[in-house]
């Protein structure tokens, strides 16, 4: 027994033929795609590629806001830049502050990783406790830790009951900068440890237990085994960091106001200080033009580098 | 061939939408008001619901009489940012009517032309009375002669004394220290340093400097005679050899006779850690009602004798204004003579004939009228306003960058004023261009 689902598709006269579908199955697939991504793309056309483009074209100019003066300068924006005196000890902050930040933020989160990658009790109240601060305001941490961080504050009170006479902080060069650091890494590294921690769990148990028949110390295993196996993550978690500690202003302007001197004026707060401070509001969109470079370069040359020592990239 | 006359229908549906919006709205911008047309708009550093109250109060009155205007209103931006918001907000096109201005940016303000000038509107406002302004007052906020901006709060500095830990210290109280002539910053300091021996609290705080904003010093070195730079804002004068003794004095009280917190420490006088402070009168309402016994006391005498120093905060209608003669026919009413008493519950107005202790103790209530007509009408009358400039921001953040070098132990103090000269030539030589 044999039953027709198929509708009736022959044709009598005077039937008029079947309207032809204006889209095609794929357009149509197409188009829900577009459909779909419509709201990013407008929203990064809007608020990044338009932005972008009108910071160009401010860097061609001098615009004194309160002055109402907008006047085309061509390239003497540049020439500021590289004539700015102040600009080699920015790019220095700026260096020196990325560095300490990727490297200790990095270490940190592997370390912390590896360490809660074990099944001991506490394991869940650890990594809830270290992924907090994530998640606090970082405007509220920030004026925390300049509490803690006062001469006499907590940090050198605690120092006193164990007999250490402790810096003051946030007015001391090396001190000032190393205090945003540290306030910067404790507030996400709780990030990169969930990150780290994931790619640990994706890491076949059988692996670990062959190169332990094999021989291989607890070391060995961790240098030649996990971190190839966990690179790629590395290199996600090295780029989200290195562009995020380029981009860093809070906790520069809460704690320090880029002093003492100019020991921790970064280029986001010398190029917010320059624009909003200083009304120079073209120089300021140069100045961001080059951060933009300098993040796309560092980004490329990341990538680039990642066959050197990215393994089992998917 | 359907889908197309579809399109092009769609195409003409839009254009004339558009077409219509874009008559529309230019007829909205037409140069004559219509009635209920005009929206103000006046940026405030202030959050306080008294003040906005008060302010509100005065603009329904205004829009009764005036109904070109549809709304009027204060927008609170934070204190920190202000300055900083408010040009952002004219940078991106929306400017506010009329603003609070600083008075350690009224140079930048009145000498760029963002402000109006507003002779005309308050000499020909009926019953103004002009005359009345205190021309001290009104000096920071002119142009050669034409007033760009109306100093609505002309706030005086002055000393507290926390008379309670004077005596915990077996010191003399402010009144023996006034009467036996020994009201000099010399004396504070000594002082203060027994204070912080005997009890561990501080000496003396000038309140807001914080080691970063260093304009609040010019409360302890105008007693030396000393200045920043010279009248015409174009030559440095913090190497001067009165500026390099006040900083001596500072210095010293910091590091030395510790009778002022040091850089990075945290003291409020208000909550008792400290001896004495010199702030604003405005502070008198965080004085706790059972707290410490405490006296008001005008800045102590320097080397150079009796001085005082004001700060002041302007009200001006800025040029990128759409509105801008509606706006200052509006401040003219904010600040006629009737407002300006209503204006004094909280801000010292600049109207001599508001100038009394009668009218001051209204906005002061801790303060008895023996004390106002002592320490503040006086401080009014003939305070410097403090330092300000047209390149104020650069020179600020060059200077607080080049003195953090001298909150150090051992500083060499003539050599780092020296620096801090240098720093700012180039700023001060763009003032002279």
């Amino acid at each position: 027994m044999s039953t027709n689902l198929s509708p009736n598709r022959s044709r009598r006269v005077g039937d008029t033929l079947p309207k032809k579908k204006r889209f095609t199955y794929q357009t149509r697939d197409a188009l829900t795609g577009y459909v779909f991504i419509a709201p990013q793309v407008l929203g990064i056309a809007l608020f990044v590629l338009v932005p972008l483009g009108l910071i160009f074209y401010y860097s061609f100019h001098e615009w004194n806001v309160l002055a109402n003066d907008f006047s085309f300068v061509g390239i003497d924006n540049f020439k500021k830049f590289l004539n700015d005196p102040d600009m080699n000890t920015v790019l220095r902050n700026t260096g020196v502050f990325s560095l300490g930040l990727v490297i200790f933020n990095l270490s940190l989160a592997l370390f912390l990783a590896v360490m809660l990658n074990r099944k001991i009790r506490g394991t869940a109240f650890f990594r809830t406790v270290f992924f907090s601060p994530v998640v606090i305001s970082l405007v509220a941490w920030t004026i925390v830790w300049g509490f803690l961080l006062q001469d006499n504050g907590g940090i050198n009170a605690l120092l006193s009951m164990m007999g250490i006479d402790g810096p003051n902080w946030l007015r001391e060069g090396w001190g000032a900068m190393i205090s945003v650091i540290v306030v910067q890494v404790f507030k996400n590294v709780g990030l990169n440890m969930v990150l780290f921690l994931s790619a640990l769990q994706g890491v076949p148990t059988e692996l670990y237990e062959a190169a332990a028949l094999d021989g291989a110390n607890r070391r060995k295993i961790f240098s030649k085994m996990t971190v190839p196996l966990i690179s790629p993550m590395i290199l996600l978690t090295s780029i989200i960091t290195i562009v995020g500690s380029l981009q860093v202003y809070a906790q520069v302007a809460v704690l320090t106001q880029g002093g003492p001197g100019m020991s921790t004026t970064v280029l986001v707060y010398y190029i917010v200080q320059q624009s909003f401070d200083f009304h120079q509001l073209g120089y300021g969109s140069l100045l961001a033009i080059i951060l933009f470079l300098i993040v796309l370069v560092l980004t490329v040359v990341q990538w680039q580098m990642r066959k050197r020592w990215v393994h089992y990239e998917q | 061939m359907k889908s197309t006359k579809k399109l092009k229908s769609a195409g003409v549906l839009v254009g004339t939408t558009l077409l219509a919006a874009s008559c529309a709205s230019g007829s909205g911008s037409s140069d004559e008001p219509e009635a209920d047309s005009i929206d103000l708009r006046m940026t405030v550093w202030t959050s306080a619901d008294a003040h906005l109250d008060l302010f509100q109060g005065i603009a329904d009155a205004y829009m009764e009489t005036h109904p070109e205007i549809s709304s009027i209103k204060f927008d609170p931006l934070p204190f920190d940012d202000y300055t900083s918001t408010l040009t952002t907000q004219i940078a991106g096109g929306s400017p506010p009517d009329l603003a609070w201005i600083f008075d350690d940016t009224a140079p930048d303000f009145v000498q760029s032309g963002a402000l109006v000038p507003l002779n005309d509107v308050l000499e020909s406002t009926d019953g103004y009375e002009f005359h009345d302004l205190n021309e001290k007052a009104l000096e920071l906020w002119k142009d050669d002669t034409e007033i760009l901006a109306y100093p609505f709060s002309t706030s005086p500095f002055v000393t507290f004394v926390n008379e309670d830990l004077l005596e915990e210290s077996g010191l003399p109280n402010s009144e023996e220290m006034v009467s036996s002539g020994d009201w000099t910053w010399e004396k504070v300091s000594a002082a203060g340093s027994k204070v912080k021996e005997e009890t561990g609290k501080n000496g003396f705080i000038i309140r807001d400097f914080e080691y970063l904003d260093w304009v609040y010093l010019s409360t302890v070195w105008n007693g030396w005679g000393a200045s920043p730079w010279d009248e015409a804002g174009t030559t440095c004068t913090f190497d001067s050899p009165e500026m390099v003794s006040a900083f001596e004095f500072l210095h010293d009280a910091a590091f030395e006779s510790n009778s002022m917190p040091g850089p990075g420490t945290t003291a409020d006088f208000f909550a008792g850690d400290a001896a004495f402070t010199v702030t604003q009168i405005s502070r008198a309402s965080e004085l706790p009602e059972d707290g410490f016994n405490w006296e008001l006391l005008s800045l102590p005498h320097g080397p150079e004798g009796e001085y005082s120093v004001t700060g002041q905060a302007g009200l001006g209608v800025l040029t990128a204004s759409k509105n801008e003669d509606a706006a200052a026919e509006f401040l003219a009413f904010f600040t006629n003579p009737e407002n300006a008493e209503e204006l004094a519950e909280f801000f010292p107005p600049p109207r001599e004939s508001l100038l009394t202790a009668e009218v001051l103790s209204e906005s002061n209530p801790r303060l008895s009228p023996e004390q106002i007509e002592s320490v503040v009408v006086p401080g009014i009358e003939t305070g410097e306003v403090r330092p300000g400039h047209s390149n104020n921001q650069e020179i600020s953040q060059k200077v607080r960058a080049s003195l953090d070098d001298l909150w150090k132990n051992n500083a060499d103090i003539e050599e780092i004023l020296g620096a801090t000269c240098a720093s700012i030539e180039t700023y001060l030589k763009d003032a002279e261009s």
